[in-house]
C-alpha cells in the first residue's frame, strides 16, 4: 500500500465528476469520492450502485457523473450484480478477451437501505463467495432518497417519517443493527468501519486496503444526511467527529479475522454532545427524558467494550 | 453425422449449454430445473467445458448477476422454474429493458399456492409481459434445439433482447427419450462468438448503464424496446430456417400439424402438443377432419400469422396450461382470439383451461374437445367459451 499524502490524494482527478444533482453538503458523495481516490492510477473500475439518493443523483439519462464504467440493477441486488460483473471479468480474461494490461477493481456503493435491509440476502452471498470486489454502504441511517424513513441503521430514537416522535411514541424503538460485525462474521477477506475525518486519510487508507486486498471486502462508512438529520449543512465534519469521538461510531478493521481499533478518543465525549447537534434527536432533550439518554449511552458504551474486546482479543 | 443418444429435457438443455459453453452461469437450485445447474457443475468439475459457475444465494441474484456478467460483455445464461421465475419477475423487466441477449432455460412448473412441483405454463405466461421472447418446446429435441438457437436470436443486432427456453417441468424435463445431437465444432460455428458493441469491461471505453430516466426519455426506450421485440420475429424464422438447413428438424413460428382440409383445429403449448397429435391421428382414421397447431413462439406473439393459420377452419380449441385469473380465459385464448378479430376472422373459438399443475391431458380429453367443437358448429349449439377440463367435479363448486 502507498504512503498516504493529503495533498497528492487531494490533488487526484475526480472519478465522479461535479455536475450531478446530490444535496449541497451531502455525505455520501464525499464518502464515495474518498473511496475512489484510493484507486490506483491506471487501474479502471466498474461501479456498481444500488438504487437511492446517490444513483438516481449520479446518472441521470443523458448524462452521467461517473468517470468509470457503471452499472445500477435495481435496489436489493448491488451485490450479486456486481459478483455477476467481477465473474464476466474472471471469464474474459481466463478466455484470453481482455488484454493482459486491462487491469479492473470492482466497487459497489449502497446506502444503508440497500444494504442493511432490502439488499443484505445479495450483499450477504455475495460475501460469503468470495468475489474479488468492494462493497461501500455510505450509512446515513435511513432511506433518505424516499423521504427518511426509518432502516435497521437508524439509531434507536431518531426521529424518522416512520417512527415519528408524538405523544405515544419516541421515534425508533430498537437499536441499530451492526453490519460491519455480521459482514465480519462472514469470513470475509477485509472490513472497516469508518467515516470523514479531516485528513481524510483513514477513509483512503481502508478504502486502498479494501480495493488491493484480494477477496470480498466491506467497508460501512458513517455519511451524514443534513436533511434526515437536520443539522446545519456546514456542520457535516463536526458531526462525524462527534460521532467518533463520542464511540457511537468507532473506526476499526478486521483485517482477515484480525480486529483492530483504528482510534481511540483520549477522551470520550458523553452521547449527548453528538445527539445535541441533531434535530431527529430534539426529544430527547425535553425534561422528563434524561433516562432515554441514558438508555442510549448504555448502549453506545456496551457495543464499545465489545469491540474492545475483539480489538484486544485481535 | 448427428450423434444419437437418449435424454431427458433437462440433460438435453444442459447438453446444449456445455457445448456452447456461455462465459457465465449464475444459478439456484429449484424443482424441476435443478439438473441443469447440477449438471452444468458436473461438467466443469470435469473440465468438460470451462463456464464461471455462481452460486448464487436466491433466483433474484441468479438473474442479477446474469444481467451483471452479461453487461460486462459475457455471454451469459441462468434456469430455474415456477417460483424462482416469480422471484427473478423484476429483474425480468430489467434484463430486458437494459438489452442484454442472455439466456434463461425455464423448465416450467406451475407457481404456489397450493405448493405443487409440477408441470403447467403459469410461471413463464406470468412472465410474457416482461420483454422476454419465449419459445417452448415439445419434447427434449426441441428443448435441445431451442436452446441452441437462442443467442444468434439474442445477439442478433436487430434483437438485443434476452430468450427464454422453456419446457415442460417433468413431463419433458425428466422424461427420457431419444435425441438426436449436433457435433461441438457445428454448435460452435452455429452460435458463434459473441462480440458485444458496448459493454463494461470494453478497453477504452467507459460506460454507464441503468440510468434513471425522467418522463422526457422512458417512453421512446419503451417503443424501441417494443420495436426490437417486434423485430424479432423475422430473426426468430431466419435463425429457424438456418438450423433446419443444418439438422433437418425444427419449427418456425408455429408447426401446423394436419391442418390443410381441417374443419376444427386444436391451438396448444409445449408437451402436451404430442398428446393432440396422437388424438388427431386416431380422428382422422375415423374420417375426422381435425389438426393441431403447436405454438412454439409465445413472444413475440405471432397473431397474424396464426390468424391466418386458422381461417379456413370452422372451429378452433385453444388450449391455456394456465389460468390467468381474469375471469375471461388463459393468455392464449385472449390473444389468439384478439388475433382474429382483428384480422376479421369469425370462427367459433372455444378456451380451455387444462392440466395445472400436473393433471393428465389425455386423447380422451382431446376426443371430447373436437365433438364438442364439432357439436357447436353442426347443431348449432354455442359451447361454454371458457372452461376446464378434467376436473374433478364433486371437489368443483
Amino acid at each position: 500500500m502507498s504512503k498516504y499524502n493529503f495533498k497528492e490524494a487531494m490533488n487526484k482527478p475526480e472519478r465522479l465528476a461535479p455536475g450531478h444533482r446530490m444535496c449541497a453538503g451531502c455525505g455520501a458523495t464525499i464518502a464515495v469520492r474518498g473511496v475512489l481516490r484510493a484507486l490506483h492510477e491506471g487501474d479502471r473500475a466498474v461501479i456498481g450502485n444500488a438504487t437511492g439518493c446517490l444513483e438516481v443523483s449520479t446518472y441521470m439519462y443523458p448524462y452521467t457523473a461517473w468517470e468509470d464504467s457503471y452499472i445500477h440493477n435495481a435496489f436489493e441486488n448491488a451485490g450479486a450484480t456486481l459478483s455477476g460483473v467481477e465473474t464476466a471479468y474472471k471469464a474474459l480474461k481466463k478466455r484470453g478477451r481482455l488484454p493482459e494490461e486491462e487491469n479492473f477493481k470492482f466497487i459497489t456503493f449502497g446506502g444503508d437501505g440497500g444494504t442493511y435491509d432490502i439488499g443484505f440476502q445479495s450483499l450477504s452471498g455475495a460475501m460469503e463467495r468470495g468475489h474479488d470486489m468492494v462493497y461501500v454502504c455510505y450509512d446515513n441511517g435511513a432511506y433518505m432518497n424516499t423521504g427518511i424513513q426509518r432502516s435497521s441503521a437508524t439509531p434507536m430514537f431518531a426521529d424518522t417519517t416512520t417512527t415519528p416522535v408524538g405523544k405515544q411514541s419516541n421515534g425508533k424503538m430498537q437499536n441499530r443493527k451492526d453490519l460491519a460485525s455480521i459482514i465480519a462474521d462472514h469470513d470475509v477477506a477485509y472490513v472497516a468501519q469508518t467515516t470523514l475525518t479531516q485528513d481524510f486519510k483513514d477513509l483512503y487508507v481502508k478504502s486502498e486496503k479494501a480495493i488491493y486486498t484480494e477477496g470480498a471486502a466491506f467497508l460501512n462508512v458513517l455519511a451524514p444526511c443534513p436533511r434526515g438529520w437536520r443539522y446545519e449543512t456546514s456542520d457535516i465534519m463536526k458531526i462525524c467527529k462527534l460521532a467518533m469521538e463520542t464511540c457511537y461510531w468507532p473506526l476499526f478493521e478486521v483485517d482477515h479475522g484480525k480486529w483492530t481499533l483504528s482510534y481511540e478518543p483520549k477522551k470520550k465525549l458523553p452521547i449527548e454532545d453528538f445527539l445535541r447537534e441533531q434535530g431527529r434527536f430534539k426529544h430527547l432533550f425535553k425534561p422528563g427524558n434524561e433516562d432515554l439518554i441514558e438508555q442510549f449511552q448504555a448502549e453506545v458504551d456496551r457495543r464499545w467494550e465489545d469491540l474492545q474486546y475483539k480489538c484486544a482479543k485481535g | 453425422m448427428a450423434i444419437r443418444d437418449r435424454m431427458s429435457g433437462n440433460e438435453a438443455v444442459a447438453f446444449a449449454i456445455k457445448q456452447v459453453n456461455p462465459d457465465v452461469m449464475p444459478a439456484f437450485p429449484i424443482t424441476p430445473s435443478t439438473e441443469i445447474p447440477q449438471l452444468v457443475s458436473t461438467y466443469i468439475a470435469n473440465g468438460d467445458c470451462d463456464t464461471e459457475f455462481i452460486p448464487v444465494e436466491s433466483e433474484h441474484s441468479s438473474m442479477s448477476a446474469t444481467i451483471g456478467a452479461e453487461a460486462a460483455g459475457a455471454r451469459s445464461l441462468t434456469a430455474t422454474s415456477s417460483c424462482g421465475l416469480a422471484l427473478m419477475w423484476e429483474e425480468l423487466l430489467l434484463a430486458a429493458s437494459n438489452r442484454m441477449p442472455c439466456v434463461l432455460a425455464l423448465v416450467n412448473r406451475t407457481l404456489s399456492g397450493p405448493i405443487n412441483i409440477n408441470c403447467d405454463h403459469t410461471d413463464g405466461m406470468g412472465a410474457r409481459d416482461t420483454g422476454w421472447i419465449q419459445i417452448y418446446a415439445e419434447n427434449n429435441q426441441e428443448a435441445y434445439d431451442n436452446f441452441i438457437q437462442a443467442y444468434p436470436i439474442a445477439e442478433d443486432e436487430r434483437v438485443q433482447l434476452p430468450v427464454m427456453i422453456c419446457q415442460d417441468g417433468f413431463i419433458t424435463s425428466h422424461a427420457v427419450e431419444n435425441i438426436e445431437l449436433l457435433e461441438d465444432d457445428k454448435v460452435s460455428s452455429f452460435v458463434g462468438t459473441y462480440n458485444p458493441q458496448e459493454y463494461l469491461l470494453k478497453p477504452g471505453e467507459p460506460m454507464a448503464m441503468g440510468p434513471y430516466s425522467v418522463s422526457n426519455y422512458a417512453m421512446e426506450a419503451r417503443k424501441n424496446q417494443e420495436l426490437a421485440l417486434e423485430a424479432s420475429k423475422e430473426v426468430i424464422v431466419e435463425v429457424a430456417k438456418k438450423y433446419k438447413e443444418l439438422t433437418g428438424r425444427g419449427f418456425e413460428l408455429f408447426e401446423e400439424y394436419r391442418t390443410e382440409d381441417a374443419d376444427y383445429v386444436m391451438v396448444i403449448i409445449g408437451s402436451a402438443a404430442g398428446t393432440a397429435k396422437q388424438a388427431v391421428d386416431d380422428m382422422r382414421a375415423k374420417g375426422k377432419k381435425v389438426g393441431v397447431i403447436k405454438l412454439r413462439v409465445f413472444r413475440p406473439f405471432p397473431a397474424y400469422e396464426l390468424a391466418h393459420a386458422l381461417k379456413n377452419c370452422k372451429a378452433v380449441a385453444i388450449m391455456d396450461r394456465c389460468e390467468s385469473y381474469n375471469g375471461n380465459g388463459g393468455p392464449l385464448g385472449s390473444e389468439i382470439m384478439a388475433g382474429l378479430y382483428r384480422e376479421r376472422i369469425y370462427i367459433e373459438a372455444v378456451n380451455y383451461i387444462y392440466g395445472l399443475a400436473g393433471r393428465d391431458f389425455t386423447v380422451d380429453h382431446v376426443y371430447a374437445i373436437f365433438d364438442e367443437l364439432e357439436d357447436a358448429v353442426v347443431n348449432g349449439k354455442k359451447p361454454e367459451q371458457f372452461k376446464y377440463i378434467g376436473l374433478r367435479d364433486a371437489m368443483t363448486r
